[in-house]
C-alpha cells in the first residue's frame, strides 16, 4: 500500500511539472487556453444553426438536443485533456520519449499522458461542462433519485468511454505509424456522432457507430433516460442505464488494447 | 553472480521492404545474433562496433526496453522486461541522444521529480546530488531550463539524473556523442572518478574510442550482432597485430636505415631524419641504445597503436572470419 501511496504522488509530481513547464510560456498559454475554447463553441454553435432553420432534429426538440450536445462535448473535452495527447504517441517514439519512459520505475502509459497534459484544453472541457449544465438545467427534466444518479454518472462515463477511445485507437500506431487519420476518423468522427440524436443518421453507419463501437451510449440513450423518452428506434428504457457498463468495457478494451500494443513494439523495436 | 547474463541474447527484426511498385516484402534482420556475455560486478565493460551492430538493441533488451527474440538477459538478477519496474530502480541509463530531463524546467526541478519518481529518501539524494555537482561541475546551470542548455551542459545533468537513485548498473548509450573536447574530458573523467569507487557496473557503448582506452579495461566488440573480440585492448593490438612505433628524431640522414633486431624499419620521413620502428620483440630501450650507438638522436617517441585503425581493420574482414575465439 505504501508502494501504491508513493507511486500516486510519483504521478502528481510528473502533472505538476507539466504545469510548471506549460506556465514558463505563460502569454502563449493564455492565447492558447482562449483559443482552444473556439472548437468546443462552434460544436454547439453548429447545433443552433440547424435549428435555427428547423424546430425539430430527428425528433428531438432545441433543449433535447442540447443535452445529448453537452454529454457528448463535456465528455469528449474532458477526455481529450486527459488522454488526448495519446494520439502522439508515433511522436513519442520518434523522439524517444517513449524509450526514456520505459526505463523509469512507473507504468509507462500513465507517465505519457501526466508528461504531456495539453492544459490550455482545460477553457473547453470547462465550457463543455457549462454546455451540459445549462443543459440538464433548462430541459425540463423530472428529476427523481434516479435520474439524479444518472446525470451523476454518466458524464464521467462519457469521459471514460471518449479516453478508452483515444487510447485504443492511439495503439494502432505501434503496429502502422502513419494511423493518424484513422485514429482521428474514430475520434472526432465518434464526437460528432454523439453530438446529434442518432436518430439523425442512417443505416450501416448508425449500426456501426452507435452499436458496433459503442457510441449511441455515451450521449444518446442516457439523455432518453434523462428526459424520460421513449427510444424512437424501438430499443427499451433501461438502455440508457447501462451506459457506465458500457464505459468500463470500452476501458478494460483499451487497456488490453494497450498491453497488446506495447508487447508488438518491445519485439519489433523503434 | 553476474551482475550482467547474456545467454544467447538475439534479437530479430522484421522489416518490410518496397519490392516492385506496390508488393512489399517481409524480410527479418537480426540485429543481435546470440550474445553470450558475463559482466561482473565493478566492470567497466566497452561496448563497440560500426552503425547497426547492434549495440544500442543490446542494451535495449537489458534495460528493458526491447524483448529478446531469443536468449536470456539477466540484470541485478532480474528478466529485464518482465521485471521492468522493478529493475529499473536498480539501474541508471542514460541515451546520449534521448533526454530524461524536463526540456521547459530547470534542471534543479528534473532532479527533484526523479527523486520523486524513484522514491529516493530526501538525504540520500541531496548526497547523491553534491556529489555530482561537485563533480560535474553543475552550480553554474542547475537554475537554466533544460532546452536553453549546451550540449555538454545537458549531458551532464543526464548523468546525475541517471545516478540520483544510487544505481548498481550504469547503462551509457554514446554518452559523448556530439560533444566538445573539454565536454568529453569531463564526462570521461567523471565516469574514471566513478569507476575508480568500484561500486557501480558501467556499460558503455561508443563510436569514440578513446572513450574506451580511457574508461574500459574491457572491450567488447560486435558486428553484425556477433561479439568478435571480448578482452583487453592490449590483446586487441596483439591479436590483430597492432605494434607500438618508436619514432627518432635523428640529427643527420644515415646513409642506410639501420638494421635493429626485433624492430623492424616502418618508415623513413623527413629525408631520412625520422625514422619509426615497429617493435615486435625488442623494447624501447634496446632501439634507442643500438640507435644511440649509430647515429645522434634529437628526440624519441613512443607512439601507441591505434585503436581504430585495428577497429576499422575487424570491421572490414567480414563473414566466417569473425567467429569469436579464434
Amino acid at each position: 500500500m505504501a508502494e501504491g501511496g508513493s507511486a500516486l504522488r510519483a504521478y502528481r509530481s510528473l502533472l505538476g511539472a507539466q504545469a510548471r513547464a506549460q506556465a514558463s510560456y505563460r502569454t502563449s498559454f493564455v492565447v492558447d487556453l482562449v483559443g482552444n475554447v473556439g472548437a468546443t463553441v462552434f460544436d454547439v454553435v453548429t447545433v443552433l444553426v440547424i435549428f435555427g432553420v428547423t424546430r425539430e432534429l430527428g425528433g428531438f426538440t432545441l433543449r433535447e438536443t442540447l443535452v445529448v450536445v453537452g454529454l457528448s462535448s463535456s465528455g469528449f473535452a474532458t477526455a481529450d485533456l486527459l488522454v488526448g495527447n495519446i494520439e502522439r504517441l508515433p511522436r513519442y517514439v520518434r523522439t524517444g520519449l517513449f524509450d526514456a519512459v520505459l526505463v523509469r520505475p512507473l507504468a509507462a502509459l500513465p507517465q505519457l499522458l501526466l508528461m504531456d497534459v495539453p492544459l490550455r484544453k482545460l477553457s473547453r472541457a470547462v465550457f463543455g461542462l457549462a454546455v451540459l449544465l445549462y443543459a440538464l438545467a433548462s430541459a425540463g427534466i423530472d428529476w427523481t433519485p434516479g435520474r439524479v444518479a444518472l446525470a451523476v454518472v454518466v458524464p464521467p462515463a462519457a469521459v471514460v468511454f471518449f479516453a478508452s477511445v483515444f487510447v485504443t485507437t492511439a495503439t494502432v500506431s505501434f503496429y502502422w505509424v502513419d494511423s493518424g487519420e484513422l485514429a482521428n476518423s474514430v475520434t472526432y468522427g465518434g464526437r460528432d456522432f454523439t453530438s446529434y440524436p442518432i436518430t439523425v443518421y442512417g443505416g450501416w453507419f448508425r449500426a456501426l457507430f452507435a452499436y458496433g463501437m459503442g457510441f449511441a451510449f455515451v450521449s444518446y440513450h442516457p439523455a432518453l433516460a434523462l428526459l424520460g423518452r421513449a427510444d424512437p428506434l424501438g430499443l427499451p428504457p433501461w438502455v440508457g442505464w447501462v451506459s457506465p457498463g458500457v464505459a468500463l468495457v470500452a476501458a478494460s478494451v483499451a487497456a488490453l488494447a494497450w498491453r497488446v500494443g506495447i508487447r508488438h513494439y518491445r519485439s519489433t523495436g523503434s | 553472480m553476474s551482475v550482467i547474463e547474456m545467454d544467447g541474447l538475439r534479437k530479430e527484426f522484421t522489416v518490410r521492404v518496397r519490392a516492385g511498385r506496390l508488393r512489399r516484402e517481409k524480410r527479418t534482420v537480426t540485429a543481435v545474433d546470440g550474445v553470450d556475455l558475463r559482466v561482473e560486478r565493478g566492470e567497466m565493460l566497452g561496448y563497440i562496433g560500426p552503425n547497426g551492430a547492434g549495440k544500442s538493441t543490446t542494451l535495449k533488451m537489458l534495460t528493458g526496453v526491447l524483448m529478446p527474440s531469443a536468449g536470456v538477459a539477466r540484470v541485478c538478477g532480474l528478466r529485464p522486461v518482465a521485471d521492468r519496474t522493478r529493475l529499473a530502480l536498480r539501474i541508471g541509463v542514460v541515451f546520449g541522444q534521448r533526454s530524461q530531463l524536463w526540456w521547459d524546467l530547470p534542471l534543479r526541478d528534473s532532479f527533484g521529480l526523479l527523486r520523486h519518481v524513484y522514491r529516493v529518501p530526501a538525504g540520500a539524494h541531496a548526497a547523491r546530488l553534491a556529489r555530482c555537482r561537485d563533480l560535474l561541475d553543475l552550480d553554474g546551470f542547475l537554475d537554466t531550463p533544460v532546452r536553453q542548455l549546451s550540449l555538454g551542459q545537458r549531458m551532464r545533468g543526464e548523468l546525475t539524473a541517471a545516478l540520483l537513485h544510487g544505481p548498481e548498473v550504469l547503462f551509457l548509450d554514446e554518452p559523448t556523442i556530439g560533444l566538445d573536447v573539454v565536454s568529453k574530458q569531463a564526462v570521461r573523467g567523471f565516469l574514471a572518478e566513478l569507476g575508480r569507487a568500484g561500486d557501480i557496473t558501467l556499460v558503455l557503448t561508443t563510436h569514440d574510442l578513446a572513450d574506451i582506452e580511457r574508461l574500459c579495461r574491457r572491450l567488447v566488440v560486435i558486428d553484425h550482432g556477433r561479439v568478435v573480440h571480448d578482452g583487453s585492448i592490449a590483446e586487441l593490438h596483439r591479436r590483430y597485430g597492432s605494434r607500438r612505433m618508436v619514432v627518432a628524431e635523428l640529427d643527420a640522414a644515415l646513409p642506410e636505415p639501420p638494421v635493429l633486431p626485433g624492430a623492424p624499419v616502418q618508415r623513413v620521413e623527413a629525408d631520412g631524419r625520422r625514422l619509426v620502428f615497429a617493435l615486435e620483440s625488442a623494447s624501447v630501450a634496446e632501439v634507442v641504445a643500438a640507435l644511440a650507438g649509430v647515429a645522434t638522436l634529437r628526440d624519441i617517441s613512443i607512439v601507441e597503436p591505434d585503436i581504430e585503425a585495428v577497429v576499422a581493420r575487424l570491421y572490414e574482414r567480414k563473414g566466417p572470419l569473425l567467429t569469436p575465439g579464434v
